[in-house]
């Protein structure tokens, strides 16, 4: 069985972004890229499916900047058998990702699609979901544990209340939780023969698809500002402070 | 304009997220109708009808509804979809699980977890794990929106008098089918509406070092909540994330016990009114944003906190 995992390039999660100072955006220059978390939790998903004799092809894709290749060789370093790259160096939002990914689907006709359930920019967690339903298939969100068996998958889903398991029909979506695995770091032979696996370019056109941004930012602001309070010296001070200055219990 | 606000409940009591959707809602104007997705679900529609703003609710009680399958519910909502402006969820495991299918498949973007309203079509939501936040608009006829429950005040849950129609459209897409659940039971309150919230993180080294967070809370009527890496260690189930990926709070009082301050916790609890930090680490990070903050150890700060309430 395929799987298609799709990747995200973004900033590295330990850089705090900065608010240009025309409020247009955050600063992206010099800043540390890397493949979003929950798609690396992805890409071990795939991997570790294929490694259980499940899977047989783990195809990564990427839709964005010519620099989205080297999260794409990450992806087949990790294990990923070859690539795919949709570039383009202008923004594309979760709909458009969707209907890209879309596209790379009816080409493909993966089993499986995994996903993370959020980019940690945008914060959307949107794609997966959208890709689900352009794609008429049902989805796993939130996974915490996928198992295949007899043509369907099992998902266990991280949920506010606590856990649910839900199972689909093949083929499907799947997004990923934190704590569905522990990915592996690239060892350096994989990351040599990474090099030597096929990434193949393409571009919206190719797919006929409309990436145009449906919503515009008109500003990007910095948070307001916590300041950090005081230290104080004992639990008495505290318990007094909460009382009678903060009066919260 | 006019707003369909899906409403988040168990079957049987409507969840009060809702009450602050409804409240995103009316600031963007025009008339307001609730839908109700269920079985069994009749009381939640009653309740939803009480509610201050509300118009009309509609209920749709099948099987079809029961667990509140993505597939489903985005089939039901985008058959009542018709000419709607907004269609608004919480921005909960529910809403964000089956809104975008919605969005998809009405060929209409999502704007999720807004935190403010400036107009119909321009909101406000943050990026970044919080560190950003964009004003974004948006002109499409249709938008689905989710929003985030703290950033809104609730709308009182009496006042309205709200007709309720039945909804007898039942959407099965015989694709997905649920399997079981396990719900964490809990008689404290819900953690992202309690006033006073304390969580652990890793420096709590184990899960059965959280009884001495649970005798507190159960002192303030606190809920009880955790870092990823607490989860992660597996000391508490994941419904007590909170952060950038898990839960979003801003209670009266925050109290983080042995976290650190990780930028993807900070984002869950910003934006609480007061926070209080344990930890032995005096540069934690926690502690730029603590207005109170105690150096100590927690196992000595805790029991001590606990026996002086
Ligand atoms: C994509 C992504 C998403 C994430 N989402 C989230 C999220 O939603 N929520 C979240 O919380 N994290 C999230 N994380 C994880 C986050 O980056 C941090 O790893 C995590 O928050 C750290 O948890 P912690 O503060 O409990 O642990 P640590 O950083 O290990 O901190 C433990 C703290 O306990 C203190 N301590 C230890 N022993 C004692 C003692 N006896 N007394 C007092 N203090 C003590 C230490 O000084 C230290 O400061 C995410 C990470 C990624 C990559
Ligand atoms: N530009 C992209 N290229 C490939 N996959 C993407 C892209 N953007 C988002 N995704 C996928 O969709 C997931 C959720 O992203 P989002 O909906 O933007 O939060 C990511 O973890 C990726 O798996």
């Amino acid at each position: 069985m395929k799987v298609l995992v799709p990747i995200k390039r973004v900033v590295d999660y330990n850089v705090k972004v900065r608010v240009k100072a025309d409020n247009s955006g955050v600063d992206l220059a010099n800043v540390k890229m890397a493949m979003n978390p929950f798609c690396e939790i992805a890409v071990e998903e795939a991997v570790r499916l294929k490694e259980k004799g499940v899977v047989t092809e783990i195809v990564a894709v990427s839709i964005g900047p010519k620099a989205a290749q080297e999260q794409l060789r990450t992806a087949m370093a990790l294990g990923a058998d070859r690539s795919i790259l949709v570039e383009t160096d202008e923004e594309v939002q979760p709909l458009g990702i969707a209907k890209a990914l879309k596209a790379i689907v009816d080409e493909e006709k993966p089993e499986l699609v995994i996903l993370g359930k959020q980019a940690i920019d945008g914060d959307n967690n949107q794609t997966g979901q959208m890709l689900a339903a352009l794609a008429g298939m049902p989805q796993g969100t939130f996974a915490s544990e996928v198992n295949v068996a007899d043509g369907k998958v099992k998902v266990t889903r991280e949920i506010d209340g606590g856990l649910q398991t839900v199972e689909l029909s093949l083929p499907a979506v799947v997004t990923t939780d934190l704590r569905l695995n522990e990915p592996r770091y690239a060892s350096l032979p994989n990351i040599m023969k990474a090099k030597k696996k096929p990434l193949d370019v393409k571009t919206p056109a190719d797919l006929g698809v409309d990436l145009t941004p449906r919503v515009t930012t008109e500003k990007v602001e910095m948070p307001p500002e916590r300041s950090a309070g005081v230290k104080v010296g004992s639990v008495d001070e505290l318990v007094d402070k909460l009382k009678n200055e903060a009066k919260v219990i | 304009m006019s707003v369909l606000v899906y409403a988040e409940h168990d079957n049987a009591t409507l969840n009060k997220v809702t009450l602050s959707v409804v409240a995103a809602a009316k600031e963007i104007g025009g008339d307001i109708t609730v839908l109700v997705a269920g079985k069994g679900c009749g009381a939640v529609a009653e309740a939803a009808a009480k509610v201050d703003g509300v118009s009309k609710v509609l209920c749709a009680d099948n099987d079809a509804y029961e667990h509140q399958l993505a597939e489903n519910i985005a089939d039901l909502v985008v058959e009542l979809a018709g000419d709607y402006s907004h269609i608004l969820a919480a921005a909960t495991t529910t809403g964000k699980n089956f809104a975008p299918r919605v969005a998809a498949l009405l060929d209409a973007p999502q704007i999720s977890e807004i935190s403010d309203v400036v107009d119909g079509d321009t909101f406000k939501r943050p990026i970044y794990a919080g560190n950003a936040i964009a004003t974004v608009k948006c002109a499409d006829a249709k938008k689905v929106l989710t929003v985030r429950g703290t950033s809104f005040d609730g709308v009182a849950e009496e006042g309205g008098s709200a007709s309720v129609e039945s909804v007898d459209v039942v959407k099965d897409a015989g694709i997905s089918s649920f399997v079981g659940e396990e719900l964490a039971k809990s008689d404290r309150p819900e953690l992202t509406s309690a006033d006073i919230v304390i969580s652990g993180g890793r420096g709590m080294g184990n899960g059965d070092n959280f009884e001495i967070l649970y005798k507190v809370a159960d002192k303030l009527g606190a809920a009880v909540g955790a870092s990823r890496a607490a989860v992660d260690a597996g000391f508490v189930p994941n419904d007590m994330q909170v952060g950038q990926t898990g839960k979003i709070v801003a209670p009266n009082l925050y109290i983080a016990v042995g976290i650190s301050g990780a930028i993807q916790h900070l984002a869950g609890m910003k934006d609480s009114k007061v926070i209080v930090a344990i930890n032995k680490d005096e540069e934690a990070p926690i502690f730029q944003v603590a207005d109170y903050g105690l150096v100590a150890d927690l196992f000595e700060a805790v029991p001590e906190l606990d026996s002086k309430l």
